[in-house]
């Protein structure tokens, strides 16, 4: 049983191959990580899974479901959520807002309700308010339970993207670049955070330039290059398959 | 909740302000200032939902003023129809107009959505200039009174509690509908629609669904200030009122609901202060603008709550 098939899958902006050829499938229940050079595709993969961008061919399909060509906002009804290499924080809204709005698929989103204050809607957003802090203390931010985004550090949005993402309550949580711009106990501790998330039972796939993290967590490595597969597996056969270091880590990344 | 008390302040301290008008406002003049204020703070109250808190520009919203105006005053003076039934009639006649519109211009971003919906408010504006059979065209046309089922607000008085209940009415959705599902994905689609759309808000569904409440409300006041003059023009509709509309949002402070009631409140009052410079008027008026832009950016009542809190941790 897979939670996540790509087939055949290509993207090109304007003539130029972001992906191409690509195949793989992911099971649930893992931690998975897609690596490659800069420029490799990974971010451009990310966004035709979360349908921010379109597939120029290739099926995506999700849980039983050809999500191909949907709308981000369909596809987190599915149970695909995500976090952003360049943090997307709303940094208008307080920090605990910014976990509601991961809620918004559960609370009562229509406007009459919401414009006479319904006691459901008010009811429903106490109760989810509630679950909010608790998500925060889940990810480690139980200091900013009450603080607006924008006062935060970085550290801390990093955090909270992750917490917004898993208020959507997704199967499969994509994280791009969850360790940039970290320090490495910052890195440590997101490290534990990921697994502590896969413990949850929710299917992990990361885009990750720190290779420390993704030896680390990694169950399963897809690499890539110029937008194909280069090679797939566990760690120690990514690692010393000789196109990975020879195209991905250099001559020189025999040596690590 | 902390959250809670400003709220409540608010509501509570406009009531105040409401209650206490009439024992100092010394004659009808300043009574038709204040209900002038009123109007237009119905106006910004919805307009600031749709910039202040969705982060969508409007230079058009005049021309939805301009409409609910005309439909009162068309409905009622041609037709002879009660004013209610012309009043709610253009209030959904805008209602779909808007919502026809906002799908194409609300993929505008930017300056390119300011242009869309400039051009979508001059398109109005020309319409009620040109249609002289229907509107009377630029020399405007008067506006019966707001009779209700044989009974009229003969008085500024009248209208003063008439137009205070309806703003306070308007204030009260306003907050329940920022504090709300609603109101959050509203303001995720201001902070980062990408990732408001991730986290499966329909970016899309609620910058139409605040277009057209915005716009509702500007007709709703657009009819309530045709019957309370009793006589319109096309200028009511004009880029220029727009611009004034924008300008008292923005001046009160993006995303304070409170703050559009004071924008509303300095513009319109504002002008009238200023006659006695009388050929500097402009001038002092724009360099009062400015100053207010450069030295509190975020607007006046969120600079000066910053303040506040500032002073008093």
């Amino acid at each position: 049983m897979t939670l996540l098939r790509v087939e055949d899958l290509h993207k090109t902006f304007g003539g130029v191959g972001a992906i191409q050829d690509l195949t793989f499938s992911i099971n649930p229940g893992t931690i998975h990580s897609i690596i490659g050079p800069n420029g490799a595709g990974k971010t451009t993969l990310f966004n035709l899974i979360t349908g921010l961008y379109e597939p120029t061919r290739g099926r995506i399909h999700f849980n039983d479901a050809d999500i191909t060509g949907q709308p981000p906002h369909v596809l987190a009804r599915h149970g695909l959520s995500r976090t952003f290499q360049n943090l997307q924080i709303f940094l208008n809204m307080s920090a605990m807002d910014n976990v509601m709005v991961g809620y918004h698929l559960r609370c009562d989103g229509r406007f009459l309700p919401s414009l006479f204050r319904f006691p459901s809607v008010v009811r429903k957003d106490a109760e989810y308010r509630e679950r909010a802090a608790a998500l925060m203390a889940f990810v480690g931010l139980e200091d900013y339970v009450a603080a607006d985004a924008s006062a935060m550090p970085y550290g801390a949005l990093k955090r909270l993207e992750i917490a917004r993402a898993l208020a959507v309550q997704p199967k499969m949580l994509l994280l791009d670049e969850p360790a940039a711009g970290l320090n490495p106990s910052e890195t440590l501790a997101i490290d534990g955070l990921i697994q502590k998330v896969a413990g949850r039972g929710v299917t992990v796939v990361l885009v990750e330039h720190d290779m420390r993290l993704v030896w680390a967590v990694s169950d399963h490595i897809l690499v890539l290059d110029h937008g194909r597969k280069l090679a797939e597996g566990t760690g120690p056969e990514v690692r010393s398959n000789p196109d990975v270091v020879a195209a991905y880590l250099g001559e020189g990344g025999r040596d690590r | 909740m902390g959250f809670w008390q400003p709220r409540r302040a608010g509501i509570l301290a406009l009531a105040a302000v409401i209650a206490v008008l009439p024992a100092v406002l010394p004659n009808a003049f300043y009574y038709d200032v204040v209900i002038l204020v009123g109007i237009n703070a119905i106006v910004c109250v919805g307009l600031n939902l749709l910039i202040g808190y969705g982060g969508q520009i409007s230079l058009g919203h005049a021309g939805f003023f301009g409409l609910g105006a005309y439909f009162s005053a068309v409905l009622t003076g041609t037709y002879d129809w009660p004013p209610l039934a012309a009043l709610a009639t253009g209030a959904v006649s805008v209602g779909v107009l808007s919502f026809i519109v906002a799908r194409p211009i609300l993929k505008l971003k930017g300056h390119y959505l300011a242009m869309g919906t400039l051009g979508m408010g001059i398109i109005i504006s020309i319409a009620l200039n040109q249609e002289v059979d229907i509107t009377g065209g630029p020399d405007g046309m008067p506006v019966p009174a707001f009779a209700i089922a044989g009974w009229e607000p003969s008085s500024e008085q009248t209208w003063y509690w008439i137009v205070a209940a309806l703003l306070m009415i308007s204030v009260w959705l306003a907050l329940n509908l920022i504090d709300s599902p609603v109101g959050r994905a509203l303001r995720s689609v201001h902070g980062s629609e990408v990732a408001a759309s991730v986290a499966g808000v329909d970016v899309t569904r609620y910058k139409i669904l605040i277009f057209v409440v915005s716009a509702v409300m500007a007709s709703f006041a657009g009819s309530l200030y045709a019957h309370y003059t009793g006589f319109i023009t096309p200028d009511e509709a004009s880029f220029f009122h727009s611009i004034e509309f924008v300008t008292m949002v923005v001046l009160g402070g993006m995303a304070s609901t409170f703050g559009s009631l004071v924008g509303a409140a300095i513009l319109t009052i504002l002008p009238q202060l200023l006659t006695v410079l009388h050929d500097f008027e402009m001038l002092a008026f724009g360099a009062i603008l400015m100053g207010t832009m450069i030295f509190m950016r975020k607007g006046l009542v969120p600079s000066l709550v910053d303040l506040a809190k500032r002073a008093r941790p």
